[in-house]
């Protein structure tokens, strides 16, 4: 009889695993997926296919190279590689797509500690770094049954409201934008699905998205189109619930979806930017350590003993 | 009102053995007792080798305050005296009896003469009686206290059961209800409290309902319905969720005016206030995915887990782990010679599959360890400040109220092993505490 062993409890755990979860994130993201193939065609799935594949090959060579264990199977690199393409527009060139990728993975990711540490979002601090970057190509629109060449939010802005595409259309993603960002229907699929596996919980979308519908009916604008136009389904349901960047505790996320609200109408409203999400969410970002502090849960003590 | 709600997990229940009343086993050939089962100093050996000992003979006597005897739990021979070694890996000295398979019953087990609280603290304090915690409190010290009436309020009567598989206290609950009312109409009787709340989880309708049959005949005993949610038999936990108060840090539930008792320790004692016959065995739950017929058995204290399982109808697989008590609190058995003990309510033995420890990975802060501890600790911020060798964080992090529930590692998806690390910070801080006040003086 072999040697029994001697361990500290518990000794079970539950069936969660960091894999798990990122196969739920990649499950999630599947209809909006689906959605940018349908309505901007193949070379959608191409562009997802690049920066996935970029940004898997980017984490296993960077940890290749510093000799840290290998962590390409806990999927985390697919899920930023998805939510990258996702906010790039269909006609990126590709190696700029793959640019993006390894700043995403090698400069915000791994550079910082890898899984956990880095404290800005990865897909967003990348797509930002692009729109300064090639800010050309990074807002070339490329526009299903083209009605118009600009996003909703830029005519918006222009004041063109008889452009606009009607509500059904922009429910559904017939409207220019982001590859991924269109689709209202299939994000909130995905943002359903993933708050019935409990990956995320609903204080941060419902927070944010609620903060943008209350600023835009105290400045008279148009509810629907604000909250379905630019990246805004897609960065509350994926981008603002990021573990790492964002805060663990329920307070926390409630004052981190208020913040990316409130700052998003704010370059909305009045910025020079048509969309504000992702500089909301990266602002939000650099907060969280505070807003933790700030939010931190008080161990039940009950008092001290007299 | 109460906004508070305490955290936990919902982990699974496998309760495989509810239903099934507990089984004598034949009386093994000879048992190990080891005089160390209760907090506090080891008993005194009062036997030697070659002694004829009964069913119920002191064989070890306590030695301090808070301290329990000890007593055979067979009749025959003693064969010898040796130390053997414990979970924690230390030594303790232990008594090995050689049976003559008559477990014949000592002149000295009699019913103790009960007539007020002293005499009633003192039998039970001879019944040999501890708590079931890991730790083994003794039970008679729980009631021994000055002007009780005036600081107790009310007895918890801990019927929980929150770990997975363990049903032992559930067959308590099925099978002596009416020790369990005797034992509470005694409390009663010698030290005049008068509120008895039992607390048991809601996936137990069968035991909430016979509990409640005998509740409606008694004056002053609740029956408190439990979320079937871990780690409702977790003392401060049960403490919260029937009386409403929090357990203050470094306090006991006295602090708060309750005494809390498990259901089969108070059974236990009204049969020996009957009986006179001491703390000899334990129903205990075997089960696991190595155990070929998950089972209750009634088994003296001292046989070996080796002869336990082999008589209960041996291992389905090789066991690669064996535990004294649930998977979520149990202390791994040292090996298959190792003796079941008084706080032992479980034995789960575990195939090589289940045993075999989770990868830990790195932490991706999605915060469900902090977001699950009952008690609201941030356990990663414990292991950090761990890991920087920071006991003033400690303290602020308050790691010293943390019961090792092990709901955090449970639900981490890094499988990241806080309950070791917490373990190591509890001391780590209490030695700092403890360098901090003699430098003072
Ligand atoms: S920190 Fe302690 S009390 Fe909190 S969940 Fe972990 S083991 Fe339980
Ligand atoms: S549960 Fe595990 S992975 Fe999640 S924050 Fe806590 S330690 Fe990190």
């Amino acid at each position: 009889m072999n040697k029994l062993i001697s361990s500290v409890s518990p000794h079970i755990t539950s069936s969660k695993n960091t894999t798990r979860i990122m196969l739920d994130v990649i499950i999630a993201l599947i209809p909006a997926a689906v959605a940018s193939v349908i309505i901007f065609g193949l070379r959608a799935l191409l562009v997802i296919g690049v920066c996935v594949g970029v940004c898997v090959f980017s984490e296993w060579g960077f940890e290749k190279l510093v000799k840290k264990e290998n962590t390409i199977t806990d999927l985390s690199a697919v899920v930023t590689g998805m939510l990258l393409a996702f906010n790039l527009p269909v006609g990126i060139p590709l190696w700029q797509a793959a640019f993006g990728s390894i700043v995403a993975i090698v400069v915000v990711k791994q550079l910082f500690g890898g899984i956990g540490q880095n404290f800005a979002n990865p897909a967003i601090t990348a797509r930002i770094v692009m729109m300064t970057a090639f800010s050309g190509t990074m807002t070339t629109w490329v526009i299903p049954d083209s009605v118009s060449s600009a996003t909703p939010l830029a005519l918006m802005a222009k004041g063109e409201m008889s452009s606009l595409p009607s509500y059904l259309d922009m429910f559904l993603g017939k409207r220019g934008g982001c590859l991924g960002e269109t689709c209202v229907l299939a994000l909130l699929l995905g943002g359903i699905y993933l708050i019935i596996r409990r990956v995320i919980t609903w204080h941060t979308p419902v927070v944010f998205i609620g903060t943008v519908a209350v600023m835009s009916l105290i400045f008279g604008k148009d509810i629907p189109y604000e909250l379905m136009s630019g990246g805004l389904t897609l960065g509350a349901i994926f981008m603002a619930t990021d573990y790492s960047s964002t805060p663990a505790e329920k307070w926390g996320k409630v004052i981190f979806g208020l913040g990316c609200g409130l700052i998003t109408v704010l370059i909305r409203f009045w910025g020079n930017f048509p969309e504000g999400v992702s500089f909301s969410i990266l602002i939000m970002n650099i907060l969280t350590p505070f807003i933790s502090k700030l939010t931190r849960q008080k161990p039940l003590t009950g008092g001290k003993k007299q | 009102m109460r906004f508070l709600k305490l955290r936990g997990t919902h982990v699974p229940h496998k309760k495989n053995t509810a239903g099934l009343s507990p089984v004598r086993i034949p009386t093994p050939e000879t048992v190990v007792i080891p005089m160390s089962m209760h907090i506090g100093r080891p008993a005194e050996v009062k036997v030697k080798k070659g002694d004829e000992v009964r069913v119920g003979d002191l064989i070890g006597a306590p030695t301090s305050y808070i301290s329990a005897p000890i007593h055979s739990s067979v009749s025959g021979k003693v064969l010898k005296i040796e130390d053997i070694t414990i979970s924690n890996g230390g030594l303790v000295p232990a008594v090995y009896i050689e049976s003559d398979g008559l477990q014949t019953v000592s002149d000295s087990v009699k019913p103790p003469t009960v007539t007020d609280f002293d005499s009633f603290i003192e039998a039970v304090k001879q019944s040999g009686a501890v708590g079931l915690g890991g730790a083994g409190f003794p039970t008679f010290a729980k009631f021994a206290v000055k002007d009780i009436i005036s600081r107790v309020n009310t007895v918890v009567i801990n019927g929980a059961e929150c770990e997975p598989y363990i049903t032992s206290d559930t067959r308590t609950m099925l099978d002596k209800a009416e020790y369990i009312f005797k034992g509470i109409e005694a409390i009663k009787k010698y030290t005049g409290l008068k509120s008895f709340i039992i607390g048991i989880e809601n996936n137990k309708k069968d035991a909430i309902e016979r509990m409640r049959s005998f509740a409606e005949k008694t004056d002053g005993v609740e029956i408190k319905e439990l979320p079937a949610v871990y780690p409702q038999g977790g003392e401060k936990v049960l403490v919260f969720n029937t009386l409403g108060k929090i357990v203050p840090q470094g306090g006991l539930p006295l602090d708060v005016g309750a005494v809390v008792i498990n259901v089969t320790t108070l059974a236990f004692i009204a049969e020996y206030l009957e009986t006179g016959m001491p703390l000899t065995e334990k129903c205990i739950t075997i089960d696991g995915s190595a155990i070929k017929e998950p089972k209750n058995v009634i088994a003296p204290i001292g046989m070996t887990i080796g002869d336990l399982i082999e008589a209960a109808g041996g291992f389905s697989a090789e066991p690669s782990k064996i535990l004294y008590g649930g998977p979520m609190m149990g202390i791994t058995v040292p090996s298959l010679e190792a003796p079941v003990l008084k706080m032992t309510n479980a034995i789960i033995a575990l195939d090589e599959k289940d045993a075999e420890p989770p990868k830990t990975t790195q932490c991706i802060n999605c915060g469900a360890c902090l977001n699950h501890c009952p008690l609201r600790l941030d356990p990663r911020a414990i292991s950090l400040a761990f890991k920087l060798d920071d006991p003033e964080s400690l303290k602020a992090l308050c790691v010293d109220i943390c019961m090792e529930c092990g709901c955090c590692s449970y639900v981490c998806p890094a499988k990241r092993p806080f309950v070791q690390t917490n373990k190591l910070a509890k001391a780590k801080l209490r030695a700092y505490l403890d360098k901090l006040k003699e430098e003072k003086k």
